[in-house]
């Protein structure tokens, strides 16, 4: 198990510095660059030259590469030409919000979504199925800003249920150590800086949510269908267990693979795309900054991200890799 | 009164714009404490629907029906709540699967599905079911049981998780165990083992077994009484000897004489059954074997043939049948009122309804009645 695990992440080096190299001369190639961001057109070719030289840009691209490659080895990415920050200060203080609107699209998307597909397979061609199935598809398909503005009119601006946008009353005076809010007001005992960091978090959340949610449920009940059919079910059942063992000893657990999958891939698509609802409800993750950095040829910043991105796929798909041989003994690893 | 009895048991499977299939179609059995009783037919016959149905483990679905009854110990299976049914599951009849590795839950420890069961049923826990679990295990002859308790279904070989299954199926002492094509998936020599184990465990405990099998082998060696099915229903009922040795419906006849022998001479052909058991015909149209039967005469189309019993609680369904050696041939009886014979009223073999009258032994039940 350990080995294993040493192994997958010694597996990251080769794959950061690959995409590095790939990023890299992609980048450059892009029409434009940060000296036309930041003048515009006007500029004349001395000020963009001299801009070009200021950041660098002018070396040959060799010499940059060697010298983005040493800072990486430092864990620096560089200075953001947008912000003129540094850029891991930038996701220090960004990243963290997106992280937090990830986890709880995801507690939403799998609480909800496991047990409706599981119902939908028990009541199979009944009327919660195909409500299930057809509001699935429906929640697949309804673009995740639109319902991010819907989301907000109703419940923020029309109910006041919930605030409109941040991450958190400024004026509570939240004590910040990790810039998780949830998880700073739980370790300094803010319980009410929690609570109004978590209440933020809702509606976001929930627009995020409905494409993974209906993701889910599609694949626990497909899976949970196929298990039901299972020869074991049935031996199951003939030993007279109650119908809470048999679902959850013999039909849940063996229909969580394909489900522990899909989470891991949509846990990777929210963290890198979050950038919409982020926009609307004036998030502060690093979603709508990396969105404003593409427009800006921040090279520093999409760099970083790209890699930071790389990184959490490849943790993720750990986590989900060892969740398999949590649940499969069969694919126990070695 | 029988510990199971079976009675007009049918399964029907309506698809809209499909025929109805009737994949049982009336069939009557019984089971007595201690008996080991053979459903035995090719397959698609209806013989695992039959086990399904009384078990309640048939899959809900839109267009299924199950009619008739069947009575364990005072009670009808079919009509009982889904509770109660789970309450007799695995604790008075229990059920031996056909494919041992598909019929285990490959994610849990063999341990658990066996502790399981007891857990349900006899409310044990902890050490005390782990340890009946290992007595259980070490009863059906897996070695090392306390280690195999902590393994993995695929990690056991195809006769230990047979063995496993059947542990979990006597961890109640079942009064009655239905095993359904339990050696079909195994290899010969674990075959013989694993029927030698069932045997073993039915006399040890006195459990009734409905032993569901194609194979003639698996019958022969074990069997009291045996039924065949054929086309979903039973179409002869015998105990073994005079079965095997002379067999009334030509079905089974067929059956038997399609079994290779070893002491056949060199170069003789196999006598398999002409046609396939889909060439069947509906039992309201006469006899579903008809179509394949080399006996066949007018009288089997028309209408279904009805039930005859012999003399020697034999029973067939057939209105030509094998004649045996030595009793007058019923050629004549058949030729004339075939589908009309009442039980009892065949010639020469109708055995009368009261056993012959002794004298002597009719005064003695009366003595208890008297005050």
């Amino acid at each position: 198990m350990f080995r294993f695990i040493v192994r997958r992440l010694l597996q990251l080096i080769p794959t950061l510095f690959g995409l590095s190299v790939l990023l890299f001369i992609w980048l450059r190639r892009l029409p434009g660059g940060p000296e036309t961001a930041i003048l515009g057109e006007r500029g004349t070719p001395e000020t963009r030259a001299a801009i070009r030289r200021n950041l660098g840009l002018d070396e040959p691209i060799l010499v940059q590469y060697a010298r983005f490659l040493r800072r990486m080895i430092r864990l620096d990415l560089g200075t953001s030409t947008g912000t003129k920050r540094a850029v891991t200060t930038e996701f220090v203080e960004r990243f963290p919000g997106t992280v937090e609107l990830t986890v709880m699209a995801l507690i939403l998307a799998v609480g909800i979504g496991i047990p409706l597909g599981y119902l939908a397979a028990r009541r199979r061609g009944r009327f919660l199925d195909h409500a299930s199935v057809g509001g699935s598809l429906v929640g697949i398909c309804i673009p995740v800003f639109f319902l991010a503005y819907v989301l907000k009119a109703i419940f923020a601006e029309n109910l006041g249920w919930f605030p409109s946008s941040g991450r958190q009353d400024p004026t509570i005076g939240a004590t910040r150590v990790t810039n998780f809010f949830v998880l700073d007001g739980i370790m300094t005992r803010e319980w009410d800086a929690a609570a109004d960091a978590l209440w933020h978090l809702v509606l976001p959340g929930v627009a995020l949510a409905s494409i993974p949610l209906a993701i889910i449920v599609r694949i626990t009940r497909a899976s949970v269908l196929e298990v039901l059919n299972e020869d074991f079910v049935r031996t199951a059942e003939a030993k007279g267990l109650t119908e809470r063992t048999v679902r959850r000893r013999h039909v849940l657990r063996n229909a969580m693979l394909p489900v522990a999958t899909s989470i891991g891939l949509q846990a990777g698509l929210l963290l890198s795309g979050a950038v919409l609802t982020e926009t609307v409800f004036a998030f502060s993750g690093i979603g709508a900054f990396v969105a404003e950095s593409i427009s800006q040829r921040d090279y520093p910043v999409l760099m970083g991200f790209i890699m930071i991105i790389a990184v959490v796929y490849v943790l993720v798909n750990l986590l989900v890799d060892l969740s398999y041989s949590v649940i499969d003994p069969r694919v126990r690893v070695r | 009164m029988a510990l199971l009895e079976v009675d007009d048991l049918s399964v029907t499977f309506a698809r809209r714009g499909q025929r109805t299939v009737h994949a049982v179609d009336g069939v009557s059995f019984s089971v007595d404490t201690g008996e080991v009783v053979g459903l035995v037919g090719e397959s698609g016959c209806g013989k695992s629907v039959t086990s399904l149905a009384i078990m309640g483990l048939l899959p809900k679905q839109p267009g299924l029906r199950v009619g008739g009854k069947a009575v364990f110990d005072g009670n009808d299976l079919l009509q009982l709540d889904d509770r109660s049914r789970r309450d007799i599951r695995g604790r008075d009849v229990a059920m031996i699967f056909q494919d041992p590795l598909s019929s285990l839950n490959p994610v849990i420890p063999i341990g658990l599905q066996v502790t399981e069961v007891l857990a349900r049923h006899r409310g044990m826990k902890g050490e005390a079911a782990a340890k009946e679990a290992a007595d259980l295990l070490d009863r059906v002859g897996i070695p090392d049981p306390r280690r195999r308790l902590k393994e993995y279904p695929h990690q056991l070989s195809g006769g230990m998780r047979q063995r496993a299954l059947i542990a979990m199926a006597v961890a109640c002492q079942p009064r009655l165990l239905i095993a359904d094509e339990p050696t079909t998936a195994l290899d010969v020599t674990i075959q013989a083992q694993i029927l030698e184990l069932l045997k073993d465990l039915v006399r040890d405990s006195g459990t009734a077994l409905v032993m569901i099998t194609h194979d003639l082998g698996v019958v022969a060696g074990m069997c009291d009484t045996i039924n065949v099915l054929y086309a979903g229903r039973v179409v002869e009922t015998a105990t073994r000897r005079p079965l095997f040795r002379q067999p009334r419906h030509p079905y089974t006849e067929g059956l038997l004489g399609s079994v290779p022998r070893l002491d056949a001479g060199r170069g003789e052909r196999l006598n398999p059954i002409p046609g396939s058991v889909r060439d069947l015909l509906p039992w309201p149209d006469g006899c579903a074997f008809a179509p394949r039967c080399a006996r066949r005469v007018d009288a089997c189309v028309g209408e279904p043939p009805e039930l005859v019993l012999t003399h020697d609680a034999r029973s067939y369904r057939c209105v030509n049948p094998v004649p045996v050696p030595g009793l007058t041939p019923e050629a004549d009886a058949r030729a004339t009122a075939p589908t009309t014979t009442e039980p009892g009223a065949v010639p020469a073999q109708a055995e009368p309804a009261d056993p012959p009258a002794v004298p002597g032994s009719g005064p003695a039940p009366r003595e208890e009645e008297t005050p």
